[in-house]
């Protein structure tokens, strides 16, 4: 799988060279963002067993810090140079993990959904009717990409490579994470959290770092996410993108970090060409019915079928080696 | 079985550089439109879209000698949705012109992504936000048509002069629309010596209105209601049951034919209400029938008569097509010719009136008076009061004083 890896990210660098711009900007760099905000939320079901509707909320918590920071047409915010921004639209963003987390730390399953829902919600009421920080339904717009050591990330090239930097960053990060120590009483929580008890570690802390640490992933794609649509708004933060983000995650798999990337590219493909491909009255429809598809022939995802199916190839392979050996044998 | 993947991986790359190269056409103009295709504005949005199909339907699918490709992209009323639509007709469809979007805070979002695209005209569908033209305008973004103040003009007046309100009280939705038609509304009536002592904010898709109705102060003569479609039915219900009986003046897009023929006994509230519209569905004017008549008989499955969106995208489709006539298709050097035409441009709408822009690249208007009648069968409807002609976006105040105001919000404009 890592030179999977490895040659997929090698891909990723040199495609570029062959594709459009728009092909670039709205559907490669589009579906990165959306990938890494998707992995938050593959990281916090694969690990700790629970299904977060919160995640574009913390994604929305570290644009929005972005939007404040920076320069901007509403007249709102303070202006501080990009490094600060960022840095703390990642920590406010991990901090609102930490706060979910800790809202949410005994519920799992469908109460765990109720809760993180509820907070997604009365934070996309709040952005809407709050004008001195949020702006309310207009937010902000003519946010621009900052220009970083010299380079500026306005340009799509370069925007398209830092966002592949971040998306490959967050990936590391979560496969470190999991195997770390903490990762591992994540995972041990989620297996048996009476025994990790008894063992003498506290659940609490180790269900709020998860969380925390999944609010500092989805900050990254929030960061990113803005300066992508130079603009956020209550809109960014409602219903329709929470949902959105299931589905790219059901659909790519949930198991390893690559599926939640899977998944927002065929989202993205989906949801852009549809409506070429089919009477627009009705595009939504279409779209329903191919994630229902995939779905049902992929309870895995994308990804998981993929692997499931290179298992059974590799098993087939080696009982046709092992039949053929015993064969020559027996001659 | 890495080889077979780096094969899939090599083939979806090649399949994906071939997708990518653009079609080149030559004597084709492509027009992409930007219309709410989804949710609860969907069949609206689909009567915009056919407005501006009728455009082009009547001159023969051609302008100028050549071919016109329309290319439907929906939004979902969200600005990040139009801007993404609009990324995708520019970019991948390689659009000359834009028509849309339909509400208005994606008109602002268009607004300011026309600025980074100048190869590309943008005109404005039916979203009727203030600032889309009135502020940080875009030399490539018009809009024939008016704004959401531009569509009250006359209503003030009309309430306190005829109708002798001397106070009202506000309740409207919490956005930029709402924000833009109490503007149009407030400026002439407080103008005219009316106070509006409260203004009453909420949330689209408010169910409970029992606070507000509560708080509606007793000194008030009539309530201005600027909210639409379930808001306005849930609002007029609650205000009836709970025994209010203050006369009703109506937004734009509060007192549709839809709620008249809406069951229940709020509808007695909204006899003699009076409202702002630059649409009326069954206006008795020459042009209107002839606009109506070409509008069904091109869509036997549309609406039973043309919407405000059909109207609205119909007068863009009109001007992008009048405009490209005039400069006989030419888009070289950035749209050049066609821009300068398209501002000095003057036609006559399907309401009889002479559409032409000002300088901010903004319609100058007709707008109606209408009133809500009880017809004989006891149903309602909406009858033309009057005619406002030549209604600019500064609502024939001084431009400078006007623009004083300030931009609109919740606070502003005040006079309580």
């Amino acid at each position: 799988m890592s030179r999977t890896l490895l040659l997929i990210v090698v891909i990723l660098i040199i495609l570029p060279a062959f594709i459009s711009d728009f092909w670039l900007n709205q559907i490669l760099t589009r579906s990165i963002i959306l990938g890494i905000a998707a992995l938050s939320l593959t990281f916090l079901t694969t690990y700790l067993g629970v299904v977060s509707f919160a995640q574009i909320t913390l994604a929305g918590v570290a644009g929005y810090t972005i939007a404040y920071f920076s320069p901007n047409t509403t007249g709102l915010g303070i202006e501080l140079p990009w490094l600060f921004a960022v840095a703390l639209a990642l920590l406010f963003s991990t901090l609102a993990g930490a706060f979910v987390g800790a809202i949410a730390k005994k519920s799992v399953g469908i109460y765990s959904i109720m809760i993180t829902l509820a907070i997604s919600m009365a934070f996309f009421y709040f952005t809407r009717q709050n004008y001195s920080i949020f702006n309310g339904w207009t937010g902000f717009s003519g946010i621009t990409a900052p220009v970083a050591f010299g380079v500026s990330l306005e340009d799509s090239l370069v925007f398209y490579y830092a966002t592949l930097l971040s998306a490959t960053a967050a990936g590391y990060l979560v496969v470190k994470f999991t195997s770390s120590p903490l990762g591992l009483a994540v995972q041990g929580v989620k297996d048996a959290a009476r025994r990790v008890r008894a063992i003498g570690i506290p659940t609490t802390p180790v269900i709020i770092a998860a969380y925390a640490f999944s609010g500092f992933i989805a900050g990254m794609s929030g960061v990113l996410n803005v300066w992508q649509q130079e603009r956020i708004s209550s809109f960014s933060v409602g219903l329709g993108p929470t949902i959105d983000l299931l589905i790219i995650a059901v659909i790519g798999g949930m198991r390893h970090p690559l599926g939640a990337f899977i998944g927002a590219i065929t989202y993205v493909l989906i949801d852009t060409f549809v409506i070429d491909l089919f009477s627009r009255d009705r595009f939504n429809m279409i779209i329903g019915l191919v994630l229902l598809f995939i779905v049902m022939a992929a309870p895995q995802g994308i990804l998981g079928s993929f692997l499931s199916a290179q298992k059974r190839i590799r098993k087939y392979d080696n009982n046709a080696i092992k039949r053929k050996i015993k064969n020559d044998c027996e001659i | 079985m890495i080889v077979k993947f780096k094969k899939i991986i090599l083939v979806g790359a090649v399949a994906i550089a071939c997708l990518s190269q653009p079609i080149l056409a030559a004597d084709k103009i492509k027009i992409g439109v930007i219309s709410i295709l989804e949710g609860a504005f969907a069949s609206l949005g689909q009567d915009g879209v056919r407005g501006a199909e009728l455009a082009f339907k009547e001159a023969g699918g051609k302008v100028a000698g050549m071919d016109v490709e329309i290319i439907v992209m929906s939004s979902d009323a969200s600005p990040d949705s139009a801007v993404n639509a609009a990324r995708k007709l520019i970019d991948h469809d390689n659009v000359d012109i834009i028509i849309g979007p339909l509400s208005g805070s994606e008109g602002i979002a268009l607004r300011d992504l026309s600025k980074g695209n100048k190869g590309v005209t943008f005109v404005n569908g039916s979203s009727a936000a203030q600032d889309a033209t009135f502020r940080e305008g875009s030399d490539n973004f018009f809009r024939f048509g008016g704004d959401g103040a531009q569509w009250m003009a006359g209503v003030g007046t009309y309430a306190f002069e005829e109708l002798g309100y001397k106070k009202v009280a506000v309740v409207a939705e919490d956005y930029s629309f709402p924000y833009t038609q109490v503007l149009g509304f407030m400026s002439e009536y407080c103008a005219a010596g009316g106070r509006v002592p409260k203004k009453f904010w909420t949330p689209i898709g408010t169910k409970d209105y029992s606070s507000v109705v509560y708080s509606i102060p007793d000194d008030v003569d009539a309530i201005f209601v600027a909210l639409g479609g379930a808001d306005a039915v849930n609002f007029l219900t609650q205000y009836d049951q709970a025994g209010g009986d203050k006369p009703i003046i109506g937004g734009t897009i509060t007192i549709d034919q839809s709620i008249l023929d809406s069951k229940g006994p709020f509808k007695k509230l909204l006899i003699g209400a009076p409202a702002g519209t630059p649409t009326v569905s069954d206006y008795e004017g020459k042009e209107w029938k002839e606009f109506t008549a070409s509008y069904l008989s091109n869509f036997p499955e549309g609406m039973t008569s043309p919407t405000i969106f059909a109207h609205h995208y119909y007068m863009a489709g009109k001007a992008v097509l009048l405009g490209l006539e005039q400069v006989d298709g030419d888009l070289s050097n950035q749209h050049k010719a066609l821009r300068a035409s398209l501002n000095n441009l003057e036609f006559v709408t399907p309401t009889g009136g002479t559409m032409r822009l000002d300088e901010n690249r903004n319609g100058i208007i007709d707008n109606f008076v209408t009133e809500v009648y009880e017809r004989e069968d006891g149903s309602l409807g909406n009858r033309v009061l009057k005619l406002v002609s030549n209604v600019n976006q500064t609502m024939g105040q001084d431009p400078t004083a006007f623009r004083a105001i300030g931009a609109v919000s919740r606070e502003n404009p005040s006079c309580p």
